[in-house]
This record gives structure tokens, sequence and C-alpha cells, in this order.
């Protein structure tokens, strides 16, 4: 699009677009590092995490803050209006995954002092998909790449499906022993997190694609979260 | 794009609301129908090819930048340009199954069913009775006691009678802008209308008057079919069920104001109503 006649308007408008960005490569490190943190039993790199989230929180305000003046001030129409709109709610979206990355990181110290089970393959690769998303979904709005949005709007099912699989691995490992009990039970909440993360990730692509294409997904996203119905029988039954 | 078919932009699901607001304006019926419309200044084409409809009792905004044919369409609506020499319009508009350009179209008639309220209030210098008593007295022989009446119900129509109940035989000229305004529109639609043309009706008022203008556009639009003229975008974004965007002489697009404001189709539309023109 060509500039804006009133160039501060501009300028606000791609500081808001800056502020996003920024927000964004923000959330996308504090999930990387929880995830870290968790698999190397790296308490400091997690109380770092927990530390850094109030970044976070304060550019939300900011956010917000922007926003709001520019609706009040700017009378914004068309594609600035929805950048504005869909501004507003990335930000709370990426308060939300921020929030979940810094409780994955409070029980990744509690975890580092505990006895560790089974393999974190899972949570690897759970965290890798989530922060891939959350990254081509913060693009997609910086480049105004509508099938990227879709894309990611779309690939949320694998990370559903390791969530499933966790489940039910934890399930097991607390049947097996009950001195798994304290360190699945936080390893459940993370996978948790992560799996709400991945949400959010595609609630961020289906606003992208509404401030791109000015109308809202019409499909149902496609979920594979199927643990609300799972059921591990313990072995002797 | 060809020039002769604008954009109409389907409903679709975007912000809240907006789907309720863009049915209705597609589901009714036309008022004025406008089929290959060309005017000219002389040798200058102003309007190319304009095609059109505007909806039965809904508000219909036609906005765009100075030049854009916005103004001579409207005054194309009711024939204000047969005042002048040298310019012509060429086409079709249909209204009541006549098309109203045509030479033989008796202008008084016309003028009686689609009244224009103009940019500058433009009160007579007579008694607030008589200015709107005035139009009436051409159309239609009345008595004293009807004619109380009719100017009773324009002005309360045009939410001004409470203010001049009691001073209707003082001059029209000591009122304030915006009741000058409300006057106007009073005046129009005291020869019962049905097409009433709005030209920059509120660009002279200040806020507050002007936001009594559109809350009487809302009312109004009940009994009357409302188009308006204005360069203010948000006043097209409030008042209006349908925006019409022009060009250079060409209908852009035409949408539910919800729809052409949010997610517009075409980019000169886009342009424009961001401020990112030319």
């Amino acid at each position: 699009m060509p500039e804006h006649t009133v160039k501060s308007y501009e300028d606000e408008l791609s500081r808001l677009r800056d502020m996003i960005l920024r927000m964004g490569g923000l959330a996308e490190r504090q999930v990387a590092e929880a995830g870290e943190a968790l698999v190397e039993r790296d308490s400091d790199l997690a109380a770092e995490v927990v530390r850094r989230d109030s970044q976070i929180d304060a550019l939300e305000r900011e956010v917000e803050a922007l926003s709001v003046r520019l609706l009040a001030l700017r009378q914004p129409m068309g594609a600035d209006l929805r950048l504005i709109v869909a501004a507003m709610k990335i930000s709370h979206d990426l308060e939300r995954i921020g929030d979940y990355a810094r409780s994955a990181a409070k029980r990744a110290i509690v975890l580092s002092q505990q006895p560790s089970i089974g393999s974190m393959n899972g949570f690897v690769r759970m965290t890798e998909m989530v922060q891939e998303n959350l990254k081509g979904a913060i693009d997609a709005l910086v480049h105004e790449d509508a099938a990227k949005a879709n894309e990611i709007w779309a690939a949320d099912e694998p990370v559903d499906e390791i969530y499933n699989g966790i489940f039910r691995e934890m399930l097991t490992h607390m049947m097996e022993d009950p001195r798994n009990i304290t360190a699945a039970t936080h390893l459940l909440f993370i996978a948790k997190n992560l799996e709400r993360i991945g949400d959010h990730a595609t609630n961020i692509a289906e606003t992208v694609h509404f401030a791109i294409n000015g109308a809202a997904m019409e499909e149902e996203r496609p979920k594979a979260d199927t643990s609300e119905f799972a059921v591990v029988r313990p072995p002797s039954a | 794009m060809d020039q002769n078919t604008a954009t109409v932009t389907e409903p679709s699901a975007g912000f809240g609301g907006m789907q309720a607001r863009s049915t209705a304006t597609l589901n009714a019926t036309s008022r004025i129908s406008v089929r290959g419309l060309d005017f000219f200044y002389g040798d200058n084409r102003a309007l190319k090819g304009i095609n059109f409809e505007i909806p039965d009792r809904q508000v219909t905004g036609m906005i765009g930048p100075s030049g854009c044919g916005k103004s001579t369409l409207l005054r194309v609506l009711n024939r204000m340009d047969s005042l002048y020499p040298g310019q012509r319009a060429e086409g079709e508009v249909m209204m009541d199954g006549e098309n109203i350009i045509a030479p033989e179209t008796d202008l008084n008639a016309l003028r009686a069913k689609v009244g224009m309220v103009f940019q500058k209030p433009t009160p007579f210098p007579m008694t607030i009775y008589d200015n709107i008593a005035f139009g009436v007295k051409l159309h239609e022989k009345l008595s004293k006691a009807e004619m109380d009446q009719r100017v009773e119900w324009a002005l309360t129509r045009a939410a001004l009678w409470g203010e001049v109940k009691d001073r209707l035989n003082t001059s029209a000229m000591g009122l304030s802008g915006g009741q000058q305004q409300r006057l106007c529109i009073a005046r129009t639609i005291a020869v019962r209308p049905e097409v009433i043309l709005f030209d920059e009706p509120t660009s002279a008022l200040d806020p507050i008057s002007t936001l009594k203008i559109e809350e009487l556009i809302d009312e109004l639009k009940r009994d009357f079919t409302i188009a308006i003229v204005t360069h203010n975008m948000q006043q097209a974004a409030r008042c209006a069920d349908q925006v019409a965007f022009f060009y250079l002489g060409e209908l852009i697009e035409v949408a539910p104001a919800a729809q052409l404001f949010t997610a517009p189709r075409e980019k000169r539309t886009q342009e424009y109503i961001t401020g990112r023109f030319g």
C-alpha cells in the first residue's frame, strides 16, 4: 500500500507493527527457553524466564494504549482499522503465551529437583513445534502473508497428538510408581501449557487472516486433542 | 475493471453485527435505478457510465475526492443540472418507471418528489412558518388549518418544533446554523417528497448540530429514501446503510457501510478511506 498522507499516522502504525513483532519475538524466546530449562534441568534459566515475563506484560499494555489512542485520534478505516484491532487481539494472545511459558518455567524449577522420569523427547518436539507456529503467525502478520497464516492455522493437530501421547505416558508413570506423581503431574501441566500455547498461535494466525483479508476464517479449526477422553487402566486390572 | 460495473460486495463475516446490516441493504428494493449514466459539463465528461441502485427507505452515502462526480450525480437525481446551459446527462435514471433525465420530465413534479438539502442552510428571509408553507403552496392548496398542521408536522419530523413553536412568526434568519439547517430539512419534507438528497448537509455546522442532523437522517429513513454526499467519511460510516465510492467520474465500489469501511474490495477504495490517496 502507498504511504499514508499523514506521516505521523504512518509512523504510529509502523510503531504498532514493531511492537507486535517485538512482543512476538520475546514470547517465542520465552517458550524456547522454558522448554530448554525443562529439558536441561536448568533452574537458573527457568528463573530467568519467570523474571522476563513482566516485559511481555508491559508490552501488552503499550500495545493496548497505542491502539486505543489510534482508534480515538485517527478514526482508522479499512486495513488500518483491521491492523489495530488485530494488534490488540494478538497482544492479548501473546500475553497469555507468556503466562504459560512462565508457568512452565516455574514447574521446571521444581522438576529440576525431582528424579527424572522417562524421555523428554515429546516435550522437545512440542516446544519446537509451537515455537515454530508462533514465529510463522507473527511473520505472516509482518509480511501480510495470508497463505502462511492459513498454513499455521491448520498446523496445530500434530501438537495435539504429541500432547495426547504425553498425557497417556504420564498417567502410566503415575500408575507404575506413586513416587512419580509429583514430577508427572508437573509435566502434565507443562504439556498442557505447551498445548495451549499452540492454540494461541493458531488464534494469532486466525487474527492475521482477518487483518489481511478482512473476513474471518469460516471453517472450524482442525483439532486433535483427545485427552479429555483418555483412560489408562492400571496394569493389574 | 470495466467502468460500467462497480464491485458490489457480498456480505461476509468479520465484525459482529455487520452481517445483518449488509443483508438488509442487499435485499432492499431499488427506489432509483441509474443505468449507463454519462454527464457532461460542456466537453468534460464528469460521470462515466454509472450503474447504481438507490435502495428504498435506506440511506445511501456517496463519498470520493473533490471532482469525483458524487455531487454531479446527486444533482442529476433532481435535475438541478437543467438550470445550467451546456450541461447534459445521457443514459437512464429510472424512478417510478420513468426516465427522469428525459426532456419531457416535469421538473416541478420531480422536485416535489425528490427534495434537496444543501451544504449551507438556505432559509428564506421570511418567518419560520412561511419558510415551510412557501414550498407547500407551490404544489398544494391547503386551508389555514391544514397548513398549520402541515407546518407542525414538518417541523416535528425535522426535530425543530419544540424549539420554534413559540416563535413561528419570527424571522428564520434569527435561528442558529443548526436550527436553520433543520428548518431547511423541514421545508424539504413539508412537500412530502419520496426521496431526500443531502449535499454536504453538515459541513457548515458544529459537532452537536451535526449529530442532531445525523440522528434526524436516521429517523427520516423510515419514511424517505435518502442519498447523502459527504466529505466526512465518519459521517458516511455513521449514517449510511450503503456507501458508494466515486473516483474520477467512475463508480468504483458500492457496499454496505460496515463492509466498505472495514474491508473494501477495491484497492482505490482502500487507499481513499485509509487516507493514502495519490
